[in-house]
């Protein structure tokens, strides 16, 4: 198994409960094989950019939510 | 029963005006939902919600929470109260958004909660047919949706099957699963934890943004999460907790347990979604079975489940190690294999080869998972919602050299779970055959009106769409008929999930012409 831990060495009882300084990305995340050729993934890119919202950042920042359980 | 249980699924969808975000969610969402109800309803009225034996009050620990010290949106069973802001919007010119709720023919419930379009599933037996009444769910968004885009006067709107706007607002998708209620809950929470902890590497739908406002970049497993912050509680919409205690059954109380479950994600992807309904009812066939208290499985106490939670989802590589109570340290995945080990044993000393093939097929896609998590996580891009979503992602940031802040990876992100074939990201996928599927579409349009055969679903479902201009009312237990020549109003109380089944009132539906008929078969 595979044995980089990513966690600070201790924590001590008085340390706040928010989100732990893990990295973001996970050191497999980049470096992991796909199982399918470059050639297959960007004629996949190239379809979804044609449905993609065409102004990413106003779509984005437009979708807002209230209240949830 | 092994992964044959009780179950349902609700989901809270997210709804959306392009151009206007500070549209009214709830005027919105009700939109939704009566565009969908008057153009299936034909016009006849519409039975209500039967709120008789709702107790969203009651804890699993043995109490009931004081009404005037519970939060508002806690007060389920007082829908007027429980909606936010609800003076602000309810007036004599605009239709109660809170009435917004009907009872479809499929046997499940659409309605308004809080903000969004609520669609709870009907009762299923199996994870194939949660999945099944899950897709169907779907297509009656996807139906809303296009019919408020086809009538003059109403918003256009979009909607996502997702959990969270990455600015800070979490909503729901809750499983429902029933069990036995003689099962201590103090095991439910000691054997659920670590399960919920490590399940998200096969169940998270992935999400761009770290935190639950996105206050750092970076992707991670689960959409749900950050949103929680502790072990064990009554509430779904704060101090969010991994094991929720809501003792509301909505069957013979005595008997049955309803398992509550909100830390779980909106999949799209259909093996997620079976993976997540069969592996935890194996769990809980195990729990209350006593079989975990003898098994390696049965011994996994994280020493912060909460952080755990939060490490496990923010960790994609799965390399990280939680901390166990006894010091040892264990990946996410390494924590399934031990439940998978448990269930694998468990299924083989009840049943040996006598297994029914829904309980084989768990198992069977439960390994085949786990071995492609942990050899290449790309390999499980067909069956898992995060890693397809994380290969799309990583696609576009190797081919235009994209940081995770960019808005495209946001935008691909939401528009993953988009209803609308046309533009939804998993469904693209499928149509290329890049996602498995386990369903013919169909099977999933039948859902859509039809309910299970197997559950009192068939009961209700079949009561609407025979009888549907003589229900008054009905709910997950009852079926409240509005018949000629009686002067009240006749409750027929369906708190027992495995009768009211095709194979025990089939014949008699069969044979009662009108509401009438049956009213006077069932009362004799």
């Amino acid at each position: 198994m595979p044995g980089q831990e990513q966690q600070r060495p201790s924590r001590r009882e008085d340390e706040s409960e928010d989100v732990p300084a893990v990295p973001a990305q996970g050191s497999g995340q980049t470096s992991a094989k796909s199982s399918e050729t470059d050639a297959d993934v960007d004629a996949l890119l190239d379809e979804i950019d044609e449905v993609l919202e065409s102004n990413s950042e106003e779509f984005v920042r437009g979708f807002v939510q209230k209240g949830g359980q | 029963m092994t992964v044959r249980r009780v179950v349902g699924i609700e989901t809270e969808y997210g709804i959306s005006v392009p151009g206007d975000p500070g549209a009214n969610p709830m005027l919105l969402s009700a939109q939704v939902v009566n565009a969908y109800a008057t153009a299936t309803a034909g016009g006849r009225s519409r039975p209500r919600w039967d709120y008789e034996d709702e107790a969203p009050l009651r804890d699993a620990r043995g109490f009931e929470v004081d009404r005037a010290r519970a939060h508002p949106s806690q007060l389920t069973d007082a829908p007027r109260r429980a909606t936010p802001n609800a003076s602000d919007v309810v007036s004599a010119e605009t239709e109660d958004p809170t009435m917004a709720n009907v009872i479809l023919t499929n046997g499940a419930r659409f309605y308004v909660d809080h903000a969004h379009p609520e669609y709870s599933s009907p009762e299923v037996l199996t994870p194939r047919d949660a999945v099944r009444w899950d897709r169907a769910g779907e297509l009656i968004l996807l139906e809303s949706l296009r019919r408020v885009a086809a009538t003059p006067g109403l918003t256009p709107v979009t909607i996502y099957k997702n959990n969270t706007d990455g600015k800070g607002a979490s909503y729901g998708t809750h499983e429902n699963y029933l069990m036995d209620r003689a099962t201590p809950f103090g095991d439910v929470v000691r054997h659920l934890t670590p399960f919920f902890v490590s399940r998200q590497v096969f169940t998270g739908a992935g999400r761009v943004g770290l935190g639950q406002d996105s206050r750092e970049a970076g992707f991670q497993i689960s959409q749900r999460a950050d949103f929680f912050e502790v072990e064990v509680g009554l509430e779904t919409t704060m101090k969010r907790p991994i094991i929720n205690t809501r003792d509301e059954p909505h069957a013979t109380v005595e008997k049955y347990r309803r398992l509550h479950v909100i830390v779980g994600d909106a999949t799209m992807c259909e093996v997620a979604t079976l993976l997540k309904v069969g592996t935890t009812s194996l769990v809980l066939a195990m729990l209350e079975d006593g079989w975990l208290e003898r098994s390696p499985a049965g011994d996994l106490p994280l020493s912060e489940p909460v952080r755990a939670l939060h490490e496990v989802s923010h960790d994609p590589g799965l390399t990280h190690l939680v901390r166990l109570r006894d010091g040892r340290r264990m990946s996410a995945v390494q924590l399934q294999w031990a439940y998978l080990e448990a269930a694998k044993a468990y299924v083989e000393d009840r049943y040996g080869a006598d297994v029914d093939a829904d309980t084989a097929e768990v198992l069977t896609r439960w390994e085949q998972v786990l071995g492609r998590l942990e050899t290449d996580v790309f390999s499980a891009a067909r069956e898992v919602d995060w890693i397809a979503k994380l290969r799309l992602l990583e696609g576009y940031r190797s081919r235009d050299g994209l940081d995770w802040d960019n808005a495209r990876l946001q935008a691909v992100d939401l528009q993953w779970s988009d209803v609308r074939p046309e533009k939804g990201l998993h469904r693209k996928l499928a149509e290329r055959g890049q996602v498995e599927t386990l369903l013919r579409e169909e099977d999933v349009r039948h859902a859509v009106d039809h309910p299970p055969t197997d559950t009192r679903a068939y009961f209700r479902g079949e009561c609407l769409a025979r009888y549907g201009a003589r229900v008054a009312a009905a709910s997950w237990d009852s079926v409240i008929f509005d018949v000629a020549g009686r002067g009240a109003l006749q409750r027929v109380p369906t708190l027992e999930p495995l009768r009211g089944t095709r194979e025990h009132v089939g014949a008699l539906l069969d044979r009662c012409e009108t509401a009438e008929d049956l009213v006077a078969a069932l009362t004799g």
